[in-house]
């Protein structure tokens, strides 16, 4: 397993995004794959950057393991207890007029990845997010 | 990282792609439509180029359709093969106009 811990600002997205790629890279993701993971990590790591600690900058955690051809990736914070997974999901087909700019992101999360889970432990939000690496 | 070409004749803007449209690229592409869209009747949007799109990029298009159905029309075109499965669970492909 690797783990990167690191600000929560938006800021770092770059880096975060790099460490996942250098994962999913060595174990031989593909390109689809890697491009709907990366979208699941910049959701939900842009929502703790956004949310978790308000006015203050916290730090995030990210854990990537392959298990079994399986790409396993948690984001863990200590902000406010949120649950990303409990927003109801957006009406996909509307129209543009009639469409909502929010709640898109982590619907694409939910339906991009075999498994999203959240749990909240030891004051901690953690997500986690399980997808075949093929 | 993020090209963003323009290229403005008469009424129609073609606007280039280039490399990720994310949660930080995306601010750059809608000021810079924002500034470009007046008087437009055509946009269209070539993204051979685009490696990546988030939600925050989704959002960009979705504000220029709403913007280009007012004033004239939007099509998108040289989507990748994975760039489209986005829009399909997304819903997007319905909204928008991919030639």
């Amino acid at each position: 397993m690797k783990e990167l811990t690191i600000e929560a600002k938006v800021e770092n997205l770059p880096k975060v995004l790099e460490f996942i790629d250098s994962g999913l890279e060595d174990d031989g993701c593909s390109m689809k794959n890697q491009m709907k993971i990366d979208i699941a990590v910049e959701e939900l790591f842009v929502n703790i950057a956004h949310y978790a600690y308000r006015d203050k900058v916290g730090s995030a955690v990210i854990k990537y393991s392959n298990d079994d051809g399986k790409a396993i990736i948690s984001l863990i914070d200590s902000g406010l207890h949120y649950d990303p997974l409990a927003k109801d999901d957006p009406d996909v087909s509307l129209s543009a007029e009639e469409r909502e700019i929010g709640g898109l992101g982590i619907y694409m999360v939910k339906n991009s990845m075999d498994d999203v889970k959240y749990e909240y432990v030891d004051n901690q939000n953690i997500t986690t997010i399980t997808k075949s690496l093929n | 990282m993020l090209n963003i070409t323009k290229d403005l004749n008469e009424k129609t803007l073609v606007v280039g792609l280039e490399g990720r449209l994310d949660t930080t690229t995306a601010p750059t592409l809608e000021e810079e439509l924002k500034a470009s869209l007046s008087g437009v009747e055509n946009l269209e949007f070539d993204l051979a180029k685009l490696e990546y799109i988030s939600s925050a990029g989704l959002r960009v298009l979705l504000s220029s359709q709403k913007t280009m159905n007012k004033q004239g029309k939007m099509v998108v075109k040289n989507v990748s093969e994975e760039v489209n499965e986005i829009f399909e669970v997304t819903g997007f492909s319905d909204i928008l106009t991919i030639e």
